[in-house]
């Protein structure tokens, strides 16, 4: 296959940026796409031009670390992370549009690369059940209904790999909020923080310059792995709640 | 070139820390004989903990909680990537909630055999002790096991053994323990106690007056080399599996942490000891980056088959039954499709040898469902292995219900790594591995669903009642900058960065990991013998100093530069890469993950020679293209006994 | 990249976000219910100037003498106002963060809409439509300070009368801006359920058809009586 890439290509933070054109020729259809970058990162290197800067790392879908939007759509056509969307979701002579992921809250630190640091803070303010080492019961002493369990673990599946805020007109990070306030609150380990969980998080998520939600549903649609759109639904349920006990 | 030229054989070494008396009392007793650092103490020693995988987010956390300032540094943007997240099967625990008769002493014992005798039976036993207290934890951090209607765990049979004691979250129990420990350790970020510092890495260790005291890191965003000082470190950076280029490693998986640390004097154990998966998705071209893993569930249902005949490219479907090899089944009828990893993945790697193998390489074996298919219907194997095939879909665009799967072995563990003592401390004081990056459980191989366990285990509960003992004769005196031993670190890391941007040669990094890792593949891979290995030595020289001679790096230091980043790690890699070698070489038996083709029974099983190998590797750093040095630590049974494995 | 500073400027969560939304899904629910009413009130211009004109009357009492003359109608215009400032104020402050989540120099190059609905693209901006037709609405029929054909304390006279065809301009308006109105229901009841965390998993397509179902209610309900006009069907 003979493809044309359009990079979006920014030397730092401070760099105004632009996009450069590629032509890659022999790209095989069973290359994946960032197998195709390493492609052209030889190429570029032996032509003794900077290569692309890229985030990668499993290269299996599950560490969250890669992900560009392409022609558009962030991790491109297929619904899955862009280390594993292969080249023959393309066709020979396409030219295909590779940019970073865009948001106040995600800077670009170099060409398609930016800083998700966001994210860790937003599951600082509360993501988690304060469980400190070894103060643990027995495994068996809390029993939960499996259906309530296989919920949770359908939200805790979460990559954060902000695919959903970078689809999201308005930037938002609400499907990524909402996946753990889920995943926390169906688990009853995660009941007694509950109702300040869900507020911290949406207070540091609006102090991190994510937008609202307005219930389009892009976000979820280019979930790599199936993020539900009505974990929203429970974590504004859950806030709304806390709001109205006066626990906000 | 003879093997004894290439090293020298030291003292031998011993674990002093290890308590003696009952198995099942020392942990205890050396928890007892541990020195404390009082609660108020603790506020003063500070704590770096390189790596947030498994054994690096839990220990950091648990040692914020207990007190102590805890600097926290991974290569990744976030901690919640490190690769331990993409470990598929499980989690073992002795908690017997199946009542199948398991116990502590049963995963002890399958521990020490599936290791095939070459690791110590107290680090194991604390390991299987220890297991039932990280379930316990996991499910209190909120972490969504799989569970059965009655809302209790499930547990699965995993890896070849009778009970079942492996606790799973769908085939991503690696993820859900990680981001339970990710969690754990974000809260403590949160409460001031662990200081985090993603994409720096570290590129050096700073050793004064005998003790690990810092570490010099590179800022990866701005290039700026920084110091960090602390009483204690500890590094948890995972396995070198990447030496062999393609694994199942993520990409930028490296050695660097544990290997500056080898040449500032800790020893490194057992470099040979490498897990080969045996059911990956085969290299479909020279593109390759990386390779995938599929669970090693499929081989519960799936057959293997290559065809009888040599250089068949038949559609596999057009091959009728009796033109079929079904290689294990007939090899090893007992175990079958089930034998263990290592014995499955050589078997792979014979037919391929012979010329059988299958797919565009050459280099693949079926794995074929028509029959489960065929004998549970469809939507049976879709419900047990949907996602799996999936996968394989996206990934080779072949539809595995219709055709078979090609799948071949692949990297996937390292169960060498730093010598440390029973404490988890290295031979530098002051300097802990935790994790992968240590050598201690797992031997010459290690049981499915036991890397997670020994990761949990060495990060919540083994380092934090250990390094205590270490701590309590801290704080230790201040240091700054300007001492010599510091000054001397940076300006090594500083030069070999200039030097790494001044060659400006006509070969990509890339391009030399490339070849490094198919020399180790051939060399140092499946099968190992005296001529390949003495090969292998002389052209990782030749090819270490090509590299540097002739790569190419561009950009400068103050930059997001990955392809320098890379240079530093193959450079490691191109060393390290020489001591698996050496220590291939040296070990002249087969065991677990190692064998040498010079050492088999007759019907070509492995063959160990207890008499003269019962031993750890411990190997000193002599320099580059100096010798190392060999210290043996004996390794004695007094409650397993050893027998030769036999799986027929 | 240390990240070990939370900064901890919101301490509640009133004014978050979320809160916002819940606000405009409150007031859009109180605004939703009024058009369901008014448009009840319209179609009774097919029962005559006499049934119309009465109906329009009886608002002015309704609740008398409970309530003073035109009691009812003034809480009810003070309630409705409140809940369109509320909405436009929560919509504004929505949309400058969300322009601030995403400044104009980070915009795409190349945009794809993978499942939106038409209806979404048109809130922002069909909100300011309608919020000018509602301006222009009262103004002609109600305050009748506009009164194209002529001015007339006969509601029933202003409405046949604004809509004659040859000021086919203002049906024309009032024809788009219906439809605008009918596009901003399709999401806004949609997306105020969702809000309000009425979604789950499988009311999803039960909560998009109800709001397709009352947007097309609503939209066909408001534009028969202006278009009968037009077309002489009510004179």
């Amino acid at each position: 296959m003979n493809i044309t890439l359009r990079v979006w290509r920014q030397k730092g933070p401070d760099d105004e940026g632009r996009m450069a054109t590629y032509k890659l020729t022999d790209v095989s259809p069973d290359m994946s796409f960032l197998e195709m970058l390493d492609v052209l990162n030889e190429k570029l290197t032996l032509e003794n031009e900077d290569p692309v800067a890229f985030d990668h790392d499993c290269r299996e879908g599950i560490c969250g670390a890669c992900g560009v939007v392409i022609d558009g759509e962030a991790h491109g056509p297929e619904r899955t992370t862009t280390c594993q969307l292969h080249m023959r979701s393309f066709k020979d002579g396409d030219t295909i549009t590779v940019e970073p992921w865009r948001a106040k809250a995600f800077p670009v630190v170099k060409d398609l690369v930016v800083d998700r640091g966001a994210f860790d803070r937003i599951i600082q303010a509360g993501g988690y059940i304060s469980a400190p080492t070894g103060t643990a019961p027995d495994a068996h002493a809390n029993p939960i209904p499996k259906p309530d369990a296989d919920r949770a673990f359908d939200a805790a599946t979460c990559i954060g790999c902000g695919a959903c805020v970078a689809a999201c007109p308005n930037a938002s990070s609400m499907l990524f909020t909402s996946a753990k306030v889920t995943h926390l609150g169906m688990l009853p380990q995660g009941q007694p923080e509950r109702a300040s969980r869900v507020v911290k998080m949406i207070n540091q998520q609006d102090e991190e310059d994510f937008g609202g939600c307005t219930n389009i549903g892009e976000c979820a649609a280019v979930c790599p792995v199936g993020i539900p759109l009505d974990t929203i639904s429970q974590l504004n349920r859950d806030l709304l709640g806390s709001l109205s006990k006066g626990k906000g | 070139m003879s093997v004894n030229d290439l090293y020298i054989v030291g003292d031998p070494i011993r674990d002093e820390k290890a308590p003696e008396g009952p198995i099942n009392e020392r942990w205890d007793k050396r928890r007892f004989s541990a020195r404390l650092v009082n609660p108020a103490n603790r506020r003063k020693l500070s704590v770096i903990m390189v790596g947030t995988g498994l054994a690096g987010a839990s220990a950091a956390a648990t040692l914020g909680e207990a007190g102590y300032n805890v600097v926290s540094f991974c290569y990744q943007d976030s901690p919640r990537r490190a690769h331990s997240i993409a470990a598929q099967g499980g989690i073992n625990a002795a908690k017997n909630y199946r009542n199948d008769g398991d116990s502590i002493y049963r995963l002890f014992y399958d521990t020490v055999k599936g290791g095939d005798f070459r690791s110590r039976e107290s680090n194991v036993y604390r390991l299987a002790q220890t297991s039932v207290e990280i379930i316990d934890q996991c499910v209190a951090q909120g972490v969504p096991f799989a569970r059965e209607y009655g809302g209790l765990l499930d547990n699965r049979s995993f890896g070849g053994v009778q009970v079942s004691r492996t606790f799973y979250a769908r085939g991503q129990t690696g993820q859900q323990l990680l981001l339970g420990a990710y969690q754990a350790l974000e809260r403590q970020v949160a409460a001031g106690t662990v200081e985090m510092h993603t994409r720096h890495e570290m590129l050096e260790l700073i050793v004064v007056d005998g003790r690990a005291r810092g570490i010099i890191v590179r800022d990866m965003v701005t290039g700026e080399i920084e110091t960090h000082f602390a009483d204690a470190v500890v590094l948890a950076t995972g396995g070198y599996g990447n030496v062999f280029f393609l694994s199942t490693n993520a990409m930028g998986s490296n050695v660097t942490a544990t290997w500056r640390a080898h040449r500032k004097g800790a020893l490194f154990a057992n470099p040979c000891y490498t897990q080969i998966h045996p059911t990956c998705i085969p290299v479909s071209g020279d593109y390759q980056s990386k390779l995938t893993l599929m669970s090693e569930s499929l081989r519960n249902d799936g057959r293997i088959w290559v065809p009888k005949k040599h250089g068949d490219t038949r559609d596999p479907r057009q091959i009728p039954e009796d033109e079929r090899d079904y290689y294990l089944e007939r090899i090893y009828p007992s175990f079958g499709n089930l034998v263990p990893r290592d014995i499955a993945s050589r078997a792979a790697k014979n037919v391929c040898d012979e010329g059988r193998g299958v797919g565009p390489s050459g280099l693949g074996v079926y794995l074929d469902f028509a029959d489960a298919i065929g004998r549970m219907g469809r939507d049976v194997v879709k419900a047990k292995y949907g996602n799996l095939f999936d996968m394989y879909q996206r990934i080779t665009g072949e539809d595995p219900y219709e055709v078979p799967m090609r799948i071949y072995p692949a990297v996937h563990y390292t169960m060498g790594g730093l010598w440390v003592d029973y404490d988890l401390q290295s031979t530098i004081p002051g300097l802990f591995v935790t994790g992968e990056a240590n050598f201690s459980d797992h031997g010459a191989n290690r049981l499915g669903a036991s890397a997670l366990m020994q990761g949990l285990a060495d990060g919540y509960f083994v380092l934090p009642n250990t390094i205590n003992d270490y701590l309590a004769d801290a704080p230790f005196e201040t240091l700054d900058e300007s001492h010599p031993e510091v000054v001397a670190a940076k300006e090594q890391v500083t030069s070999r960065i200039d030097k790494l941007l001044s060659i400006q040669g006509s070969r990509t990094v890339d391009s030399f990991h490339r070849e490094l890792g198919s020399l180790m593949w051939e060399y140092c891979g499946m099968e190992r013998n005296e001529e390949g290995l003495t090969k292998a030595i002389e052209r990782i020289r030749e090819l270490r100093a090509e590299f540097w001679r002739d790569v190419k790096v561009l950009g400068t230091n103050d930059e997001l530069n990955q392809a320098l980043e890379k240079a530093g790690r193959v450079a490691d890699f191109l060393e390290l890469g020489e001591l698996m070698c050496i220590d291939a070489l040296h070990r002249r038996e087969s065991c677990g993950g190692h064998f040498r083709s010079e050492s088999q029974t007759e019907d070509g099983e492995a063959l160990r020679h207890d008499d003269e190998f019962a031993y750890v590797a411990a190997w000193e750093f002599g320099g580059v293209d100096s010798k190392p040095v060999l210290h043996k630590e004996n390794l004695e049974y007094e409650y397993v006994e050893m027998k030769q494995r036999s799986y027929k | 990249m240390a990240n070990s500073t939370l900064t901890k400027k919101r301490s509640t969560a009133y004014g978050s976000t979320v809160a916002l939304k819940a606000a405009m899904a409150v007031t859009g629910a109180i605004l939703v219910l009024y058009l369901i009413a008014h448009m009840y009130g319209n179609l009774k211009v097919f029962s005559g100037q006499e049934a119309f004109d009465g109906y329009a009357h009886s608002l002015r009492e309704l609740g008398y003498p409970l309530l003073p003359e035109n009691g009812f109608l003034w809480i009810f215009r003070v309630v409705l106002l409140a809940s369109v400032l509320i909405h436009i104020y929560a919509a504004v402050t929505l949309w400058a963060r969300a322009r601030r989540a995403r400044p104009a120099d980070q915009r795409y190059k190349v945009r794809k809409r993978v499942v939106r609905s038409y209806s979404s693209y048109t809130m922002r901006y069909g909100g300011l439509i309608i919020l000018f037709f509602v301006i222009f609405h009262v103004l002609h029929l109600t305050t009748n300070d506009i009164a194209p054909g002529g001015a007339s304390d006969s509601p029933y006279e202003r409405l046949v009368r604004g809509f004659q065809p040859e000021f086919w301009y203002v049906t024309l308006f009032y024809v788009l801006s219906v439809i605008m109105v009918g596009l901003h229901l399709r999401h806004g009841i949609w997306s105020g359920l969702a809000t309000l965390g009425a979604n789950m998993s499988r009311r999803q397509g039960t909560l998009n058809a109800i709001a397709l179902a009352i947007a097309l209610i609503v939209t066909v309900g408001f534009l028969l009586p202006p278009l009968a006009v037009t077309f002489g069907l009510v004179s």
